[in-house]
């Protein structure tokens, strides 16, 4: 009874590139992989020899799993590399920022300047969506800024960006959509709060609509 | 367990793979509890968690996301009627808005997931019954969205020629294989008028009016095209029940077409805004609108080769075909009407009709040679729900739930628990809803994700809350845990051809080396048996 189960976890640790591209079930895998370069590299030292492995069972996988469609992992490993891209910072450069997420545990990170915080986020596997990529599109990278006075430091938001804040839940007077918020030494220190990624029910979901 | 049911499996590859040990340096991909749980004799007695996903929407994807995130030992069967997979975000989402659409990739993650299975063209309901599903999961989730739209019921809309429903004009254009036909005609005249005043009725105000040569670029549908450049519309009206206040589109979409070059906007009269009083004490987001509508457009009206308007307050009674020519729309018949005085400002205001001094009705005759409805998409029943016991909600247009994405039973025929104010809530075990089909067709992508997420949640909870019971849907020893493999055979006999995500990766890939031949994004398939001659 075991047995089938535990080898569908060990197919699916066999393979690398799932490893490294399901960034739904393996987070850590994406921290790893979104740093630098070096780090990329190091996957790809890691993955010769599982690929190997790989491609000796995929024969048999292909007649008789269908769910398990090994080619499409080199897909989504690049999608992986792609978002919540974040620069190193240089020692000496490092500029302070903290996340408050919703559960009101704190997270403090040393970032370079020119980074924004969507992808700082995303490195760092917080809880943050970015819908549009980032493209100033959507809402779902929402966040509040916790000191006014370091809100007021920051350039006003475009009216694009305002655009977006209006459909977002909880707006306050110091939202700011994480994608727009890029970083620089006046923003040393910041911090800013993740809203709840669910809503709390409210009566009006009840309501019949017209 | 019978080693017949279990599903994915090769003894072949297993044993092979069970005698190769993970390495050390391999050890920080994973999680340290699957880690340990390899690299110990821990006996793992239950099956993954089976969900099938009903559409591949936007809701759909991310309940799949949060779910695969949340439960470990899921595994998400995602069923959709086309071959290809994204719903709206494809098929709704305005071609010029392709930011919008960036969450594609989001979407093309989670099918990554060696946890995830997309089947494609199976239209469950249709040409396959729910029932069939029903024995082989442990949770079925319905995100099926709003697959029609809302009517007007007044004479002529039912008219061939120049009378459209918004949605299929938008399916039409995005390529959406169920509207290839539609072949609006859009050289009648000079005047459209879109009843509605919601984003989807800017949309296709926006598309209207647009240069074609910028949309050329995008990854509309070249038919579409070819149409809109014969297109003589140059003036539209957009034209709703209630006032500004009142109006439902949202201030980007609004924004976009105040900015669209050479096309001039006439101007919003002054008494339909509020007093500065009134003014003041709005939300941000109601009074920014407000102040972006009395700013208008700066475009000059003598220079603009093209114009728009939002006319207030106006509701349609009936569509009139010129006497001259039958098959010709002439002008639509509105109604006047006026805000309840007692409340006029707010977003719930109701309005009444206008009677002019002698006691009649105040109307007006709009010029239009186009006519389109835009008064919202409506969700159906899924046929075969009531055979699994859910009473689709018709009045609300919504599968009926408690909020979290739960389907509950209106008439408590479900599993009764007690809520803490004392009323029952009668849950259906198994039954779970995201997106329009659970909470009405509203709502920008960061809604509906919200919302899913939510269903998701709801899910993870009951699951973890059920742990080693069983199935959430089927009662013990009634669940085979098979998901798509149990239901497959079944779909064969059928004469089905379900796709895979390899499926439409192929048919992606040839979307894009079309698209590239003419110089944009991607060329979209308009009819199923094409994306299918890419695979087959």
């Amino acid at each position: 009874m075991s047995l089938w189960k535990d080898s569908f976890l060990n197919l699916r640790h066999a393979v690398p590139r799932t490893v490294s591209g399901d960034r739904i079930c393996r987070t850590q895998s994406k921290r790893f992989l979104t740093y630098s370069s070096q780090n990329s590299r190091l996957i790809a030292q890691n993955s010769i020899p599982l690929q190997t492995r790989k491609s000796t069972s995929s024969i048999c996988q292909q007649r008789s799993w269908n769910g398990f469609k090994t080619g499409r992992r080199d897909f989504s490993a690049t999608a992986g590399v792609r978002h919540g891209h974040i620069t190193p910072p240089k020692p000496g450069e490092e500029i302070n920022v903290s996340f408050l997420d919703k559960d009101g545990e704190k997270y403090d990170f040393q970032v370079s300047e020119g980074d924004n915080l969507l992808d700082i986020a995303q490195a760092n596997d917080l809880e943050m969506e970015g819908a549009c990529g980032g493209s100033c599109a959507c809402s779902t990278c929402h966040v509040i800024v916790e000191d006014p006075d370091a809100f007021d430091k920051m350039e006003e938001p475009s009216d694009d960006e305002n655009d977006m804040l209006d459909l977002a839940f909880g707006l306050t007077e110091t939202s700011r959509l994480g994608c727009q918020v890029i970083m620089n030494k006046d923003l040393d220190g910041l911090v800013v709060r993740l809203p709840s990624m669910t809503r709390n029910l409210q009566a009006s979901d009840f309501e019949p609509k017209k | 367990m019978n080693i017949q049911r279990v599903p994915y499996i090769c003894t072949q590859c297993t044993t092979q793979i069970i005698r190769t040990p993970l390495r050390r340096s391999q050890r920080h991909l994973l999680p340290q509890r699957v880690w340990q749980r390899h690299n110990s004799h821990f006996v793992q007695t239950d099956r993954p968690f089976r969900v099938a996903i009903v559409g591949s929407g936007p809701a759909g994807f991310y309940a799949a996301y949060r779910l695969l995130a949340k439960v470990d030992d899921a595994v998400v069967d995602m069923y959709e009627k086309l071959p290809v997979p994204f719903g709206l975000a494809r098929y709704g989402v305005a071609p010029d808005h392709p930011e919008v659409k960036n969450c594609e990739e989001k979407f093309t993650e989670v099918a990554a997931s060696p946890r995830f299975n997309f089947i494609g063209n199976i239209e469950l309901g249709e040409s396959l019954p729910l029932q069939t599903l029903k024995p082989h999961y442990d949770a079925i989730l319905f995100a099926y969205g709003a697959p029609k739209d809302k009517e007007l019921g007044i004479p002529g809309e039912k008219a061939l020629r120049n009378v459209y429903s918004a949605r299929e004009f938008v399916g039409w254009y995005n390529g959406l294989p169920e509207h290839r036909d539609l072949a609006p005609d859009l050289t009648a005249g000079e005047s459209a008028v879109i009843v509605g005043q919601g984003n989807v009725a800017l949309d296709v105000a926006r598309i209207l009016l647009s240069d074609v040569d910028t949309l050329r670029k995008t990854d509309i549908a070249e038919y579409a095209v070819d149409e809109l450049v014969k297109s003589k519309i140059k003036r539209v009206h957009v034209v709703g029940r209630r006032g500004p206040m009142q109006a439902a589109f949202t201030i980007k979409e609004l924004r976009e077409l105040l900015q669209l070059p050479s096309v001039s906007f006439e101007p919003v009269r002054k008494e339909l805004f509020p007093p500065e009083d009134v003014m003041a004490s709005l939300p941000r987001a109601q009074k920014r609108l407000i102040q972006l509508l009395a700013k208008g457009s700066t475009n000059d009206p003598a220079t603009s080769t093209k114009s728009w308007s939002l006319d207030f307050l106006l509701s349609p009674e009936c569509l009139n075909w010129s006497p001259v020519h039958p098959y010709r729309l002439s002008h639509v018949k509105f109604s006047r009407n006026e805000l309840d005085p007692s409340d006029p400002y707010i977003s719930s205001a109701k309005v009444m009709p206008k009677h002019l001094s002698d006691g009649r009705r105040a109307e007006v005759n709009i010029h239009a040679n186009t006519f389109f409805r835009s008064v919202g998409y409506k969700s159906l029943p899924l046929p075969g729900l009531e055979d699994i016991g859910v009473q689709f909600d018709t009045k609300r247009g919504v599968i009926p739930n408690d909020g979290f994405g739960r389907i509950t039973s209106p008439v408590n025929t479900g599993a009764n628990e007690p809520l803490p104010d004392g009323s029952i809530i009668s849950h259906l075990p198994g039954l779970y809803c995201a997106g329009w089909a659970k909470r009405g067709p509203t709502g920008v992508i960061a809604t509906t994700m919200t919302d899913a997420f939510t269903t998701a949640d709801a899910v993870a909870a009951d699951w973890s809350g059920h742990r080693g019971k069983g199935s959430l849907l089927n009662g013990p020893g009634h669940s085979s845990g098979l998901g798509w493999e149990g239901v497959r055979p079944e779909a064969e006999k059928r004469g089905l051809r379900a796709t895979t995500w390899q499926d439409w990766e192929h048919i992606d890939a040839a979307e894009r080396e079309r698209g590239q031949q003419l110089g944009k994004t991607r060329a979209k398939f308009g009819r199923v048996a094409e994306m299918l001659e890419v695979v087959n």
